[in-house]
């Protein structure tokens, strides 16, 4: 029966390294545990008393930043404890995403800087450009402007690295956190949480503190939902539409009452509306509870998303029209940023959040505590 | 709306100026608000400190038949009564004490009512879920949530407001000077509410009243109880209750911060553990009781050591028994090196150790519960977990004297209505610590500072508004 005592810090001690910071103001969250119906960061730090690198990750990638545990903790600065735990638990939480990113180091560019992000759209298009001038269309509707063999060309591999890149991320997290064999129960219960965003309810369904100082509201949730689910309604719908091509040989464009469209106008809709809620309740949003240096790279993905969703709205509005093509470049060069940096941006944090609420559930029936 | 032009306060004459701004000050000012009053609430913490010891709760004690909100099964006002008898040993006044138990049942539906949120009994307090309701986010959310009300009811808060002198003429009183923005302002009323807690952060009065070691006690709250008001109205002949020289006091670790450490300084190894004094003697029995129920009684015992330090010493089989505390042990391979890094003579401390180690004798140690494993013919005692000091590593922690609050306060009735030299005040109601002396003389009873401060600071506001409607 030994602890390893050497991992505790001194309260008082407060470090630049995100990794540290965030042990001393966990170790103080857990003498106190005043938090812990809040989330699912505290139960899951009082079942630790003391805490590796590897449980400082978890924690950190728990936490969705509601702010809650910020204003109801009596060891804010000026107090000499100077808790902050959203903003430690967001440096943690960030420093891991760019330590885990593969191929190292470009994380950390997209991670920081809104500019990086509107390079690479700016690249992204003017790649479109080039592929819709000198490839030969061929079909109805956009397929007039770059046909579907280009496409498939151009996205296939631009899907499908980043998702082995995110993959090589995600495995250096489930070693880092000590994971072990996922079941569907983990994965059941993860995608519970994920799906309600249950953490982001203050636990109580009042909502988090994120825009609003000491008072609660439902706004970031609300937005946040529309982003998800407008991201993933516009997902299905290219998925259906590629079911529809292969399956079924029926070629776009397709008609308003098609799949596609049903799943891809509310969707665009949602994401349009979420992203820009968003960048309003980030204005009112205090930055010091936020990760220090990367609200500009955040914003700028907030913007690349949005961005993304409002082209396509657009591409649809304006069929028939000459305006198709450049729109097409712009919206076709929009999804291949996004796509392409999606291991690099803030992008990522679905799937760590994801993993990390596997492992939490994971950890808690493991300890019988479900 | 938080006051920021000193003209403001001496404008006009405020229904209820409400000196304090804690829990029991905000009670006050919500009830008053409520009924239509325009209420003023002086605070002298600066904003990001507002609400005294009140932000470090995290339950209060409540009687209830049945569920409710957090709270299971049933406690009746017999058993909350009882419980009360107990640990005041009879020093309180049965008529105040039973009218705050029984009003505590409908205080828990007002503090939801009123934005407070409750939560499940926190990891490692099941034993309390039948008596106390936790707050979600402790109580500093539940300081939050009464100024947001407060606000949304028109009631105005003037921060860094420091209350210096309570005007009276005869019973009634008239105005108060306060402190504001680097000058005096005198704040004219009709009714008042004090409820400005204890005067334990003033360390010279505190030295006063208990002794020159008093100046080694840490103070576990907010800084800025230093008891003004309470001295003011005793200079003009209030009636007091409560034994002036007390405070209640545990023993918390010794490198905590001097003033607002909180809960997080608690330690809970003695049990474990042998506690020696700067000479590197024992001098209680650590294991008499659960820790619980007996950290209140080290606070005194470390007091009366010289220089009011203690250590706590267990080896490597113990250090995985209790919560951890928030500050890293000192560790060491040898006793010898273990007294050097403590500043304890080597010698004398390596002959305690032995002393104790030869006393202890085979026994069933269990950490969970009084396993009976006792020494035998050692003197003090150890009378349950004495299992030798012997594995190393080893580990200490220092011990001081952490003080929570003052017993010293105003005399009040049910109506928390304060007693002057000529009798009951016609204007002045006081709540909270500053009055909890009359029902607390002595010992505490968890979460009963925040059901004192519930029960008579909203008695207090409906009174206040009551007098100037
Ligand atoms: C660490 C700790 C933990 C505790 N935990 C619990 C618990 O879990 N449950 C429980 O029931 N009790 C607990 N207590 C006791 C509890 O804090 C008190 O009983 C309760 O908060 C008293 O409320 P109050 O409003 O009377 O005083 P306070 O909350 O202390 O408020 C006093 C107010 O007066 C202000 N003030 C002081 N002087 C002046 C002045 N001259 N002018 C203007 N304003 C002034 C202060 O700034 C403060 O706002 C705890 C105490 C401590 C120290
Ligand atoms: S954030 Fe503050 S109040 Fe909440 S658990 Fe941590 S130390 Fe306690
Ligand atoms: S910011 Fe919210 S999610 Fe993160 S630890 Fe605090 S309460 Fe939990």
């Amino acid at each position: 029966m030994s602890l390893d005592v050497t991992l505790q810090t001194d309260p008082g001690a407060i470090s630049t390294d995100p990794v540290e910071e965030a042990r001393r103001q966990i170790e103080i969250c857990n003498a106190c545990r005043y938090c812990e119906g809040f989330c699912s960061v505290f139960p899951a730090i009082t079942r630790e008393k003391v805490f590796a690198d590897g449980d400082i990750t978890q924690l950190a990638n728990l936490c969705h930043n509601c702010r809650g545990c910020y204003y109801a903790c009596q060891y804010t600065a000026p107090h000499e404890f100077a808790l902050n735990l959203p903003r430690a638990l967001a440096s943690a939480r960030t420093d891991s995403w760019e330590r885990f990113a593969w191929p190292g180091g470009l994380a950390r560019t997209f991670q920081a800087r809104g500019e990086a992000l509107a390079a690479a759209l700016v690249i992204g298009t003017a790649l479109m450009f080039a592929a819709i001038a000198g490839l030969p269309g061929g079909g109805a509707g956009f397929y007039a402007w770059l046909s579907h063999g280009a496409m498939v060309a151009i996205f296939l591999p631009a899907f499908f690295l980043p998702l082995v890149a995110i993959a090589i991320g995600l495995r250096r997290y489930w070693q880092e956190v000590g994971g072990t064999r996922i079941t569907w129960a983990d994965l059941r219960d993860a995608g519970l949480a994920a799906g309600r965003m249950k953490n982001l309810s203050g636990g109580q369904g009042q909502g988090c503190n994120f825009e609003k100082e000491e008072r609660f509201s439902d706004a970031r949730r609300h937005v946040h939902q529309a982003v998800m689910y407008g991201f993933l309604l516009c997902f299905a719908s290219t998925s259906a539409g590629t079911l529809l091509h292969y399956l079924f040989d029926m070629q776009a464009p397709y008609g308003f009452w098609s799949l596609p469209k049903l799943l891809g106008v509310p969707g665009g809709l949602l994401l349009v509306v979420g992203c820009a809620g968003m960048l309003m309740l980030r204005k009112k949003a205090d930055p010091e509870l936020g990760t220090p240096g990367r609200s500009s790279g955040e914003r700028g993905f907030i913007w690349l998303l949005g961005f993304v969703g409002l082209s396509g709205l657009l591409l649809y509005a304006v069929r028939g029209t000459g305006l198709t093509g450049p729109l097409l470049a712009l919206h076709l060069g929009g999804v291949l940023a996004f796509f392409l940096l999606t291991p690099y941006s803030k992008m990522a944090h679905g799937f760590y959040r994801f993993t990390a609420l596997v492992r939490d559930a994971q950890d808690r029936r493991a300890r019988g505590n479900v | 709306m938080t006051l920021s032009d000193p003209k403001q306060l001496s404008a006009g004459v405020w229904d209820v100026v409400i000196a304090g701004g804690g829990n029991a000050a905000l009670c006050a000012a919500i009830e008053a608000a409520e009924a239509g009053a325009k209420v003023l609430i002086l605070e002298g913490a600066p904003k990001a400190y507002r609400g005294g010891n009140s932000r470090h709760t995290r339950n209060f004690r409540c009687m209830h038949h049945g569920d409710l909100g957090p709270l299971v099964e049933t406690y009746d006002e017999d058993e909350f009564w009882q419980d009360l008898l107990r640990v005041t040993k009879g020093k309180t006044d049965e008529g105040l004490a039973r009218h705050a138990i029984r009003t505590s049942a409908d205080c828990l539906p007002w503090m939801q009512a009123h934005g407070v949120r409750f939560q499940p009994s926190l990891a490692g307090t099941l034993s309390l879920d039948r008596t106390n309701a936790f707050f979600l986010g402790g109580g500093k959310a539940l300081v939050n949530a009464y100024y947001l009300t407060a606000e949304d009811l028109g009631v105005t808060v003037a921060y860094e407001a420091q209350v210096k002198h309570v005007g009276i003429e005869g019973n009634r009183a008239t105005h108060i000077d306060v402190e504001f923005g680097g000058a005096l302002h005198r704040v004219q009323g009709r009714a008042f509410v004090l409820a400005s807690g204890g005067f334990q952060s003033d360390i010279e009065w505190l030295a006063r009243a208990w002794g020159p070691s008093a100046r080694n006690f840490l103070i576990r709250g907010t800084p800025y109880n230093r008891g003004v008001v309470l001295k003011d109205m005793l200079d003009q002949g209030a009636e007091t209750v409560g034994d002036p020289t007390q405070c209640h006091a545990v023993a918390i670790d010794g490198r905590a911060p001097k003033f607002d450490g909180g809960i997080v300084t608690r330690l809970d190894c003695v049990p474990f553990s042998i506690v020696v004094n700067k000479n590197a003697a024992r001098f209680y029995d650590e294991g008499e009781d659960v820790w619980p129920k007996r950290y209140a009684i080290w606070g005194r015992l470390v007091a009366a050591q010289p220089d009011q330090v203690g250590y706590s010493i267990i080896d490597s089989r113990s250090i995985d028994l209790f919560m951890p505390s928030v500050y890293p042990p000192i560790s060491a391979d040898t006793i010898d090196e273990l007294a050097q890094k403590l500043g304890l003579p080597a010698e004398a401390l390596a002959e305690t150790v032995a002393t104790f180690n030869a006393a202890c004798r085979p026994g069933d140690f269990h950490p969970q519960k009084l396993d009976g494993v006792a020494t035998k013919g050692l003197v003090p005692p150890k009378t349950n977990w004495a299992r030798s000091i012997s594995e190393p590593p080893y580990y200490a922690y220092s011990l001081r004297p952490g003080v929570t609050f003052t017993y010293l306060g105003l005399k009040v009735d049910q109506t928390a209505r304060a007693t002057g030299p000529e009798g009951r005040y016609d204007n002045i109601w006081s709540a909270g610590e500053m009055m909890a002396g009359s029902i607390l003389g002595q010992g505490y009873l968890a979460g009963f500072g925040m059901t004192i401060g519930t029960v008579f600071g909203r008695i207090a506001g409906q009174e206040a508004a009551k007098h100037v409607a």
